[in-house]
């Protein structure tokens, strides 16, 4: 882009280049540049996000420690929980679908640029809007006033009576601003997948990244909305007099948990949708074989969400619903299993009789696999809604869910870092790094969260700030802290990784892992408009048509 | 000729390949196994098992949480073959299908799937699910749906910010933060149902070896039950968070036998003993704020946003479990109640020495 600018000789603008860089940055609707504003926003608050988590963990490393008082601990695990969902995995995740989706099926940009931007911005300013309830909540005393609510801020804790001050107006415009930015960018990738396809490129032909980030999209929005019908309503019982969840004047607290998780657990598959995707793109290009059961895993991609629209309710198990409804929501949510199980076993299938090859991004990938299937059980676990009566609240579930979002979506997230990074910059990540950071990211992400399993399950809730002695949860929590710090050591290697390889790295070349889709075919990084000519494909693998014309895919499709 | 060599050289260069990839795994092997031993030996080393149960939901007392962890034990041992045979296909194709040095440039024989697989492992995980879900919503039933017998003791508990409130509404009861329930025994039931409610936010009772846990929600009355069969004290605590200090809302269930519950209930039902030696704290606390708050049965404390005061004495500790009751103790918690519990709900009352002394010794003729 900078290349084509005019310059005008003696004149400030030459004087002053990176004003004219970050200006070009700023005002940027170009879905590359946008793509990677996301993933470098989703960074940023990682970074806080991690610090936040290290502070929870060195609290809970012994019993009675006063390392931070339990106001500053609640805000902690509030502020993590928030950052992490809403301006981590989210925007990450939209930055992978800005940046790849109109580069896999052929297009110039997205379908709506302008809109593109607004809805970065919103989400950005979300999380300001988050943090500067630091300054604002209720003035500068103590330790900040950061809401305290748990993610959930579950009523009627985020009731005035219960919650004065500011501190959760934010959180609450803080979620709804960025909300209106996710439902953008969910009808801009919809619209950008139906009408911008390169031709050739028939529904059934595009990449499973772009398949399994169309139904994310869908997914947004019909998630997304619920939780920001609640914020206003919330914001209406804050401001306006109203009793939605005023239980004090007979509202009802059980409806915000409805609202909540209705968004909630299509939540959960809104982030790991996009991960499957890099998966689907990832272990077929280090295998060395095209996707086992394409058509299958759209299907189950399609099923999975179907189905998860109907299990939100496991996350209320032990509200006292009736023996009916506990037994709806355990089916659904077994049921959810199956088209996620034909998913780990199609990526098992691709692996089998092909050539694999270690390379870092794959590395991730098999850590993904092998994480996410212990997930998947625990998961099923807890659908035994009984033995959630047990384990809910538990750190148990804790466990669980990190093990869902560090071991299943980052890790996928990390093979999508090592995979598209020398596309975006031109350059290849460190492999010794890359080893370096898988390792002892592996080791920390065990140590911390296969040993968390066992306090839940010898009864320590989630959410305290401090715990009694002598119940068998001192050592394993010591343990806990442990990992968290290897795992902090492993980020910033990822971290020093993207710095160095930015100025240091290999050269990339436009196909540095022999891939077959539309993105491997133009310069790393893409020029602005992607492609010169508009490409034509006629197979799921046009990379693969052009490198074997003596054995086209499109030969068996 | 130079192919032969060529094959050798890379021979050569995979075996030096495989070794240093050994050398580094025994290291790594080493390594988990070390962090594993000195995990194993400190845990086993920690001191543990206070006098009163642990919070071990295996450890099950009563039918609840006995069905429950059966039901438990059968999903482990289910999701644990799932595991075995998955992880197994797993680690066989990253072993066997790894690239070698002589494939390079060779790609492998592409297959795009196949029918019959995918209706396999798709056939079989559906059946799965469905034994799991029958064993389950038995159990769901089983539990949830149990008939109330004749002989079932009723109480009410009412989470509060940070303690809990037992009502026995057919015993005129009431205390705080230590139920007592009496044993069950199989020939002649005697179970415990609960109604719980909450008078502020979300709270969750949670005795992992008597029960599942069940929410405390406004507005939203719910009901549990347990059966204890053996005697003794149950710990648990609040599992919802419901406020700044829900780490310290303990909870404990003191199971009697049916003499020794008979013995508490007659206890528990005379008015609050009256102590001429006390009534210089008597007339503090009932000229201070204290007894907005609490209630002293028999006298003209009625307050209710703190713990029933009327028995104080029998309990074994204060602050919802938060600390031990004894004289020290008591004496700080109404100085400083944030030196226990920051961020309580009972608030320092500045008292003078003198006053509190008398309040104290007024508590400890509370029996």
């Amino acid at each position: 882009m900078s290349s084509n600018a005019i310059t005008i000789p003696g004149t400030q603008i030459q004087a002053r280049p990176w004003v004219d860089e970050l200006h070009q940055w700023l005002t940027t609707v170009d879905h590359k540049r946008l793509g990677i504003l996301y993933i470098l926003s989703a960074l940023l608050f990682l970074a806080i996000g991690g610090v936040e988590a290290l502070i929870i963990r060195i609290q809970l490393m012994r019993p009675h420690n006063d390392f931070v008082s339990p106001e500053v601990f609640n805000r902690m695990f509030t502020m993590h929980g928030t950052t992490m969902i809403f301006f981590v995995a989210m925007p990450v995740l939209f930055g992978f679908a800005n940046y790849l989706v109109p580069l896999m099926i052929g297009a110039r940009d997205m379908a709506f640029p302008r809109l593109n931007a607004f809805s970065f911005w919103l989400s950005f300013l979300g999380g300001l809007l988050l943090y500067f309830s630091c300054l604002g909540g209720s003035g500068l005393y103590g330790a900040g006033s950061a809401p305290d609510v748990g993610w959930w801020s579950y009523a009627p804790l985020g009731a005035r009576a219960f919650s004065p001050g500011h501190s959760s107006d934010y959180w609450t415009l803080a979620l709804l601003v960025s909300g209106f930015g996710s439902i953008g960018t969910a009808i801009n990738i919809i619209a950008t997948i139906l009408c911008l396809r390169c031709p050739g490129m028939k529904i059934s032909r595009m990449p499973l990244l772009v398949w399994m980030n169309l139904v994310m999209a869908g997914m947004v929005l019909i998630a997304i909305t619920p939780l920001s019908a609640a914020q206003i309503m919330l914001l209406i019982d804050r401001y306006l007099g109203g009793h939605f969840f005023d239980t004090q004047a007979g509202g009802s607290a059980v409806l915000w948990m409805h609202f909540f998780w209705i968004f909630g657990h299509p939540e959960v598959y809104v982030l790991i949708i996009p991960c499957f995707a890099f998966m689907s793109e990832i272990i077929p290009v280090f295998s060395r074989k095209p996707i086992f059961g394409y058509p299958v895993m759209v299907a189950a991609t399609v099923c999975i969400a179907f189905v998860s629209m109907s299990v939100w309710a496991h996350h209320m198990f032990t509200i006292g619903m009736n023996s009916y409804a506990n037994s709806f929501f355990t089916l659904t949510t077994m049921a959810v299993g199956v088209p996620t199980g034909i998913k780990i076993f199609n990526w098992i299938g691709t692996m089998w009789g092909g050539r694999i090859q270690f390379k870092t991004p794959m590395l991730f990938s098999i850590g993904f696999l092998f994480q996410f299937l212990i997930a998947g059980l625990t998961g099923i676990m807890m659908a035994a809604s009984p033995f959630d009566w047990q384990l809910s609240l538990s750190y148990f579930v804790v466990a669980h869910f990190h093990y869902v979002i560090v071991g299943g979506i980052l890790f996928a997230l990390f093979a999508a870092f090592y995979y598209w990074y020398p596309k975006m910059t031109g350059r290849m990540l460190s492999e010794r790094l890359g080893k370096w950071h898988f390792w002892l990211f592996l080791i920390g992400f065990h140590l911390t969260f296969d040993v968390m399993h066992i306090p839940g399950v010898l009864g320590m809730p989630r959410r305290i700030y401090t715990y009694e002695p002598g119940r068998g949860w001192d050592t394993l929590n010591f343990i806990i802290t442990i990992g968290a710090f290897i795992q902090a050591v492993a980020i910033l290697v990822f971290l020093a990784n993207l710095a160095i390889s930015y100025f240091k790295g290999a050269r990339a070349g436009n196909d540095p892992w022999d891939a077959w889709t539309l993105e491997w075919s133009i310069s790393s990084p893409p020029p602005a408009y992607n492609f010169a000519t508009v490409p034509t494909v006629g197979s799921r693998r046009p990379l693969w048509d052009l490198k074997h014309p003596e054995d086209p895919d499109s030969r068996y499709e | 000729m130079t192919g032969r060599t060529s094959e050798a050289e890379n021979g050569r260069r995979e075996m030096s390949m495989l070794r240093m990839r050994s050398s580094t795994l025994r290291f790594l092997a080493q390594t988990i196994l070390l962090l594993f031993w000195s995990a194993i030996t400190l845990w086993a080393n920690e001191p543990k098992g206070l006098p009163p149960h642990g919070t071990n939901i295996f450890a099950p007392a009563s039918t609840p949480a006995r069905s429950i962890a059966d039901l438990s034990v059968f999903v482990l041992v289910i999701t644990g073959i799932i595991f075995v045979v998955v992880f197994a296909l797993l680690v066989y194709s990253v072993v066997k299908f790894r690239g070698r040095a002589m494939d390079a440039g060779r790609e492998p024989a592409q297959v795009y799937g196949s029918t019959q697989i995918e209706l396999a492992w798709t056939i079989i995980p559906i059946l799965i699910v469905v034994v799991l879900f029958l064993a389950t919503a038995r159990v769901i039933h089983a539990i949830q749906d149990a008939p109330e017998p004749a002989g079932a003791a009723q109480v009410t508990a009412i989470g509060h910010q940070y303690w809990w409130e037992f009502r026995y509404p057919n015993l005129g009861i009431v205390t705080a933060n230590e139920l007592h329930i009496p044993v069950s025994d199989p020939s002649h039931p005697t179970p415990t149902f609960l109604q719980l409610l909450s008078a502020d936010t979300d709270h969750s009772f949670w005795v992992p070896e008597l029960a599942g846990k069940t929410d405390l929600i406004p507005n939203h009355p719910n009901r549990m039950w347990m059966d204890p069969r053996r005697t003794g004290v149950f710990l648990g605590q609040c599992a919802q968070y419901c406020g700044t200090q829900h780490a310290k809302m303990l909870l404990r269930v003191s199971v009697d036998g049916p003499e020794e519950f008979a013995a508490w209930v007659r206890a528990q039902q005379r008015p609050a003993i009256e102590d001429t030696g006390a009534i210089a704290g008597r007339r503090v606390f009932e000229s201070n704020a204290c007894m907005n708050c609490h209630a002293v049965a028999g006298t003209a404390a009625n307050g209710r946003f703190g713990p029933d005061l009327t028995h104080l004495m029998s309990r074994a500790t204060i602050a919802a479990g938060a600390t031990k009751n004894t004289h020290d103790n008591l004496r700080l918690w109404i100085q400083n109640p944030s030196a226990i519990k920051p961020s309580s709900l009972m608030p320092a009352m500045q008292l003078s020495d003198a006053d509190l002394d008398a309040v104290v010794s007024y508590m400890e003729t509370l029996r």
